[in-house]
């Protein structure tokens, strides 16, 4: 799950992260209120789940709370990558001697989380891992000790030779690591970590992804969950208990399991389709979820062909019969359906669709290509 | 022979009592595993469908009945405790059916696993099975055929998918697993190969990866310079776009090495047969053997 910077923020603060103050506003008003009560120039960044926001325009300076109200204005209702603007953050600007990023991310190759430094920070740092990669320095971490005090000290004097500001960063990196650790993140990022003329260091960005199959433990985080960040149809699928991503394609698809979901996608491709969407029923399902995922996909107004690829396994295929022949008694559907059906209670599965009027085949390349010529 | 399960395998079920568990035991037993005992807290003394019989822990399945491998069917929030209590209890084999298992919680099982000198398969996974002989997890034993190829995979439905492609044109398999979905996972394709290779009954062997992580291009240098026997190879998530999980929580694009296209020519370069469409790896496989 995606958090916005704001949350992330509170998130950081709450480790002890030297992040300075910041204020959400939905309005110009606000934005603008806001940058009164800082005094001095304002950054006012969009919140939305989105990177490259600076390339956007959807980060602005403001000098005084006009320009700020101006600035929000600007930003509150654009797009960042398909994505509204609906608030921004007020922060007051601060001022920068040096830039650098730290960041912790799981590395599925060592199973651990490394955290990664460089002091070439507020810029994209996937570009310095490219160009530049001596630049970027990385400790795996056990996470049964979690970050030690000498990995911390290490890293901190790679980014600043002044010992003033390396014991700063020393306890913002343990910060971070408490922060990741706390919230059962996947990715915690600041960039950038700065340094002020006056000798201070600050977080002045924050960036947090968390693992979904944590958020059972960690209900403050769910609660942060932004539902308007999140498509209509999205939000439905996964409240339906589905996997569900929208594809720009007509052709809908409704798969049991990721990986067939994928290879029934590229399929699509192969026989000069477009998927219009991934979507998993996922294991056990019953018909109530088939009923969901119909008419999550049938609310696609680019759908001209629905494609069912069932593979039984723990899913049933009379289970999915059964959720097919309910569903489009209930939804009313002019958008033709290709069947494809194996596996455990397959004959069931195929007498209870033909008892209904629909076909259904048992060969997943025949019934692909049919889904991709009925759409055209 | 097979790999890592046989006429060997002693299993106990972890979770036995509860709706999967059940379900997947009588499939098992059916098949002709040897499920020796059960597991589930609180009602140690039970016997399982007049057979099996339950204890409270994996330590006393092992001292009584001689378990040496365990298959875990217990929910999420118990599932990483399940896995360290078999290999504290001296199971050298684990497989982990559980899906939603916190990355950072099998960050923390994984170290402790190998420092007992268990493997676990999964978690995440349908698990592993061996035609006509074995089966511990979930694949569906009706769609496989006793032979000589063998199958890892990343999948699940997918697997059975291309089990059944095999399956339909008379090719037979030695052992079929499925090692996860999962960012962190115990067995890899690298494990898997080794054992493959080494394997007495396998000729050739078919590998199932898709988007995300870069496990198919290790894999695949380790095909290049150890394996004498032949690869095919497929990857699904072509049309997948980047940043977004696809399902599975490792199937995700971060950055260039993810991608199916990567993946694609890491196996090409590597002397790995790729089939563009599951149906295609059958031809493929006839034309490597």
């Amino acid at each position: 799950m995606n958090i916005h910077e704001y949350q992330a923020r509170e998130i950081f603060r709450s480790h002890g992260l030297p992040v300075p103050d910041s204020v959400l506003a939905e309005t110009a008003e606000q934005a603008r209120d806001a940058a009164a009560r800082f005094g001095g120039t304002v950054v006012i960044k969009a919140q939305v789940h989105a990177g490259g926001r600076g390339k956007a325009g959807g980060v602005k300076l403001a000098s005084d709370p006009a320009e700020a109200g101006e600035a929000a204005e600007a930003i509150l209702g654009m797009e960042i990558k398909g994505l509204v603007v609906e608030k921004v953050l007020v922060a007051p600007a601060v001022e920068i001697a040096t830039e650098a990023y730290v960041g912790i991310v799981m590395d599925r190759a060592s199973q651990r989380p490394v955290m990664m430094v460089s002091p070439e920070g507020g810029v994209d740092i996937e570009e310095v891992a490219a160009t530049k990669p001596e630049a970027i320095f990385k400790e795996a971490i056990d996470p049964r000790y979690g970050l030690m005090p000498h990995e911390a000290t290490g890293l901190a004097y790679r980014l600043f030779s002044d010992p003033a500001l390396a014991k700063q960063a020393v306890r913002a990196l343990a910060g971070l690591w408490n922060a990741y650790d706390g919230a059962d993140a996947t990715l915690a990022e600041i960039n950038p970590l700065v340094s002020t003329p006056e000798g201070e260091v600050l977080a002045i960005d924050a960036k947090m992804n968390i693992d979904d199959s944590s958020l059972f433990r960690q209900p403050e985080i769910e609660a942060m969950r932004d539902e308007g960040a999140e498509a209509p149809s999205e939000q439905r699928a996964r409240e339906a208990g589905l996997s569900y991503i929208k594809l720009e394609g007509d052709v809908g698809c409704c798969v049991n399991g990721a990986g067939l979901a994928m290879a029934t996608m590229d399929l699509v491709k192969y026989y000069g389709g477009s998927p219009a969407n991934f979507l998993d029923i996922g294991g056990s399902s019953s018909p109530e979820k088939v009923v969901a995922a119909l008419e999550i996909i049938t609310q696609d107004p680019s759908v001209r062909s629905i494609l069912f690829n069932i593979f039984g396994g723990i899913t049933r295929c009379d289970d999915v019969a059964n959720g097919i022949v309910e569903a489009t008694g209930r939804l009313d559907l002019d958008v033709p359906i290709t069947i494809r059906l194996t596996g455990t209670n397959e004959k069931e599965g195929v007498r209870i669709l033909e008892g209904a009027g629909f076909e259904a085949d048992t060969d997943m390349d025949r019934a692909v290509q049919r889904a991709v010529e009925v759409a055209s | 022979m097979a790999i890592f399960i046989g006429g060997q395998t002693r299993l106990v079920v972890q979770g036995i009592t509860g709706r999967d568990g059940s379900f997947h035991t009588r499939q098992m037993i059916e098949y002709g595993t040897r499920v020796v005992a059960g597991v589930t807290p609180g009602k140690g003394g039970l016997t399982f469908d007049g057979s099996v019989p339950v204890y409270n822990t994996v330590a006393e399945a092992v001292v009584e009945r001689g378990a040496n491998t365990s298959v875990i069917y217990v929910p999420a929030r118990f599932a990483g405790d399940a896995i360290l209590e078999a290999a504290d209890a001296g199971v050298g084999l684990i497989v982990c059916i559980t899906e939603g298992i916190p990355v950072a919680e099998m960050m923390r099982v994984m170290p402790f696993v190998q420092e007992r000198g268990a493997r676990l398969i999964g978690p995440n996974c349908p698990g592993l099975i061996v035609p006509g002989v074995c089966k511990v997890g979930i694949l569906p034993g009706q769609i496989v055929l006793p032979g000589r190829i063998g199958i890892v995979s990343r999948s699940g439905t997918l697997t059975y998918e291309i089990i059944f492609q095999l399956t339909s044109a008379g090719i037979g398999q030695s052992t079929s697993i499925g090692i996860g979905g999962d960012p962190i996972i115990g067995t890899d394709f690298v494990d898997c190969l080794r054992a493959f290779e080494a394997d007495g009954d396998t000729d050739a062997v078919v590998i199932i990866g898709e988007i995300g992580g870069t496990d198919e291009q290790t894999a695949a240098r380790l095909v290049k310079e150890e394996m004498s026997k032949p690869v095919v190879g497929f990857i699904a998530g072509q049309t997948a776009p980047p940043g977004r999980r696809m399902g599975h929580a490792g199937a995700i694009i971060s950055g260039s090495e993810g991608t199916a296209a990567e993946k694609v020519r890491a196996f090409q370069e590597n002397g790995i047969a790729v089939a563009e469409r599951p149906v295609e790896i059958v031809d493929a496989l006839r034309a490597s053997l």
